[in-house]
């Protein structure tokens, strides 16, 4: 009976960051740059360092895949920038995929802001007609609900007055229920419910649900209100930097899943955008968890996986007196160790060059308990002074040990303790 | 609703175009309502209200009729020179208010843009419909003068709705080309003001066509707004003052030029509005 109504397939959407010039392009610098581009295609040697300096690719989506069935309440959710409005703006065709398909049966009607193009100067009664035409409703079918939206609404005795004299509650009560009376076969929303008054809010859900279970349709939620989506859902979808990192029926789990890896922004990187902690001896650059194949450790990953720690900078003056390292600590904030590159014997260490410097160290496996782990950075000079000191002015960057903690069977799960190593034993 | 189930629509990289003019059909109904609001909102809050149509080709009529006839005394084929000022602002004023209009009507409604689908190219036909309002208001002013100046019209006038069609496509053609642009690149909200006035220098709106060298009447032509202009001056004196065949011909290459380039280019750049605005 179920069938499906959204299919997406390997969805990607792709963006450049222009660092040249923020905001708007001039056209004035568009010329000069074409102008400069072109010289500088006649000297190759400039030419690839300046673009790469210039432009920046930026996925806000990458290789999504999902499909919905008719009647299912599908909830997106994911921290601010993890691509949830990208995704409905490439679903209601507002912006265009760079790579990936979507097959979509229905009409689908977005709601991605309430009130789009209510004019301030137009009297409610002109604004139920503008809107209700922006979200795709017919002439018709809004005359023919045209006495439910007011009563919905409730703004009966205000409807001839220009909407810019309404009170915002008013105005927003007004803007909702023009959409609420939409009838696509699927419904795409975004955080409507953020605004609004408790009581309000609580209208709207009704509404959604009603909207879904009595009408049969297929709605695509966005929010930030887990217990929204909790009440609403029958499925969620997590999103984290552009990729569904879980999803399934059991609306639960995933909230739960998100709500444990989701405090704050914590990422497994770390890039010196802004040049701070400039110095002769070690600037720091880059410093992150990667895996044996370089890729950035974002996701969980097992206790018996590769984990490296990777410190990247310039130095412009060699000093054996330079240390770098990193603490790490666990989410209770218990401080592990310390690890400092040149801990060994002092003829065994690294040399130094003049330039980029790279320093790996590999966390040992089936070392590290489940959980989650911050990691901060040390840079000093022995005995002189801190550059970047833990717990002070460190960046620091985030990874989560999950699974892969012994090969027995006995133990799956989080182990007592700080750590989770697995050490030799002998049975005499 | 059964039926409606088996539409597929398919979303891909580089093909939403399969869509668009059905959707366009579709969405006719955006078109109306979004026209109607610019029309209801244009003159709110003022106290001339809809006057305002009126008073601005009349007021500039009369500083033309001072500086162009009684002190440059500039020729105007034997029809008093108000009426023949008059009946070039009428168009020029329609032409000028719809193409600053349409240029700009995407910035305006970037809250919709960005925000809501539906096929963008409506949004700078709709806001030329408030021109033709304006139009046809001062429309009937120009009637009135005429009555005044015991200039009586005649069948010639029914030819008008040809002139104003071809206005349109001028501005639509060029405003969408222009809107596009602007988008991306804001520099465009300067250079509108600076084309119309352009625009009113290259048009005979103060002067006639008679005043331009034979040979460079071909050139003249171009401009696709000198045979609406004289176009309209030859329906109102009911085909006294001069009008030539091959002015609507060369006018008309440039209006199908400008519509084939301006909405190509329009279509090109429409997927990335929503990121760009």
């Amino acid at each position: 009976m179920s069938y499906t109504i959204i299919k997406v397939e390997n969805l990607g959407k792709k963006y450049i960051i222009d660092h040249e010039h923020n905001g708007n392009n001039n056209f004035r610098e568009v010329v000069t740059n074409n102008i400069k581009k072109f010289f500088n295609s006649i000297n190759p040697s400039t030419k690839k360092q300046q673009q790469q300096l210039k432009k920046e690719e930026f996925w806000a989506l990458k290789d999504i895949s999902f499909e919905v069935k008719q009647g299912d309440r599908v909830g997106i959710i994911g921290r601010n920038g993890s691509g949830k409005s990208t995704l409905l703006k490439v679903l209601s065709r507002i912006t265009e995929p760079t790579t990936g398909k979507i097959y979509i049966k229905g009409r689908i009607a977005s709601l991605l802001e309430v009130g789009t193009g209510f004019h301030p100067e137009l009297t409610g009664r002109e604004n139920i007609y503008l809107n209700g035409a922006i979200l795709g409703m017919s002439r018709a079918e809004i005359k023919k609900k045209f006495d439910e939206i007011v009563a919905f609404a409730g703004v009966e005795k205000f409807i001839d007055t220009p909407v810019k004299r309404y009170s915002s509650g008013m105005y927003l009560r007004l803007a909702f229920s023009v959409a609420a009376h939409l009838e696509p076969e699927i419904l795409v929303v975004d955080e409507v419910l953020a605004v609004g008054d408790a009581e309000f809010q609580k209208k709207c859900l009704g509404k959604m649900e009603d909207v879904n279970k009595k009408e049969g349709r297929t709605v695509l939620f966005v929010s930030h209100n887990m217990n929204a989506i909790e009440q609403l859902c029958n499925k969620a979808i997590l999103l984290d930097q552009g990729r569904i990192v879980k999803e399934g029926e059991d609306v639960r789990s995933v909230i739960s899943y998100y709500l444990a890896f989701d405090n704050n922004i914590k990422t497994g990187y770390w890039i010196n955008t802004e040049n701070k902690f400039t110095n002769p001896y070690f600037t720091i650059r880059y410093f992150a968890v990667e895996d044996d194949c370089g890729n950035i450790i974002n996701e969980p990953v097992r206790n018996d996986s590769d984990i490296n720690i990777v410190i990247e900078g310039d130095i412009k003056e060699v000093d054996n007196a330079l240390q770098v390292g990193y603490a790490i600590y666990n989410e209770d904030n218990i401080l592990l160790y310390w690890s400092i590159f040149n801990d060994i014997k002092e003829n065994e260490w690294p040399k130094l060059k003049i330039g980029k410097n790279k320093f790996v160290s590999k966390i040992p496996k089936r070392f590290l308990n489940e959980g989650k782990y911050r990691v901060e950075l040390i840079v000093a000079l022995y005995f002189r002074s801190w550059i970047i000191q833990p717990e002070k002015n460190s960046p620091a960057i985030f990874f989560t040990i999950q699974g892969g903690l012994s090969d027995s069977p006995y133990w799956m799960i989080k182990r007592p303790g700080v750590l989770a190593p697995v050490l030799k034993w002998e049975v005499l | 609703m059964s039926k409606q189930n088996d539409i597929e629509l398919i979303i891909e990289a580089g093909k939403t175009e399969k869509n668009y003019w059905k959707d366009l059909l579709e969405y006719r109904e955006l078109f109306y309502i979004l026209a109607l609001r610019d029309i209801s909102v244009r003159y709110k809050q003022t106290v001339m209200g809809i006057l305002w149509a009126i008073l601005q080709p009349f007021l500039t009529m009369i500083i033309f009729v001072v500086v162009f006839c009684k002190i440059a005394k500039l020729p105007s084929e034997n029809i008093p020179y108000p009426i023949y000022v008059f009946s070039a602002m009428l168009p020029w004023t329609f032409f000028s208010t719809a193409f600053s209009n349409a240029g700009n009507s995407l910035i305006a409604n970037s809250n919709l843009i960005s925000k809501v689908y539906f096929p963008r190219i409506i949004i700078p036909a709709a806001s030329i419909i408030v021109s033709a309002v304006d139009f046809t208001i001062s429309f009937v002013i120009l009637i009135g003068m005429m009555l005044w100046y015991s200039f009586y019209p005649s069948m010639y006038l029914l030819t008008i709705p040809i002139f104003l069609l071809i206005t349109f496509f001028t501005a639509f053609g060029l405003g969408s080309f222009i809107a596009a642009l602007n988008v991306k690149y804001r520099d465009f909200k300067f250079v509108i003001p600076f084309m119309v006035q352009f625009g009113l220098f290259i048009s005979p709106v103060a002067y006639s066509t008679t005043l331009i060298p034979e040979k460079f009447k071909l050139l003249y032509y171009i401009n696709p707004m000198v045979s609406v202009i004289d176009g309209f001056r030859w329906a109102v004196s009911g085909g006294k003052t001069d009008f030539r065949l091959e002015e609507v011909i060369i006018g008309l290459v440039t209006v199908v030029i400008l519509n084939v380039f301006g909405i190509l280019y329009f279509r090109k750049t429409e997927k990335t509005f929503a990121d760009v605005i």
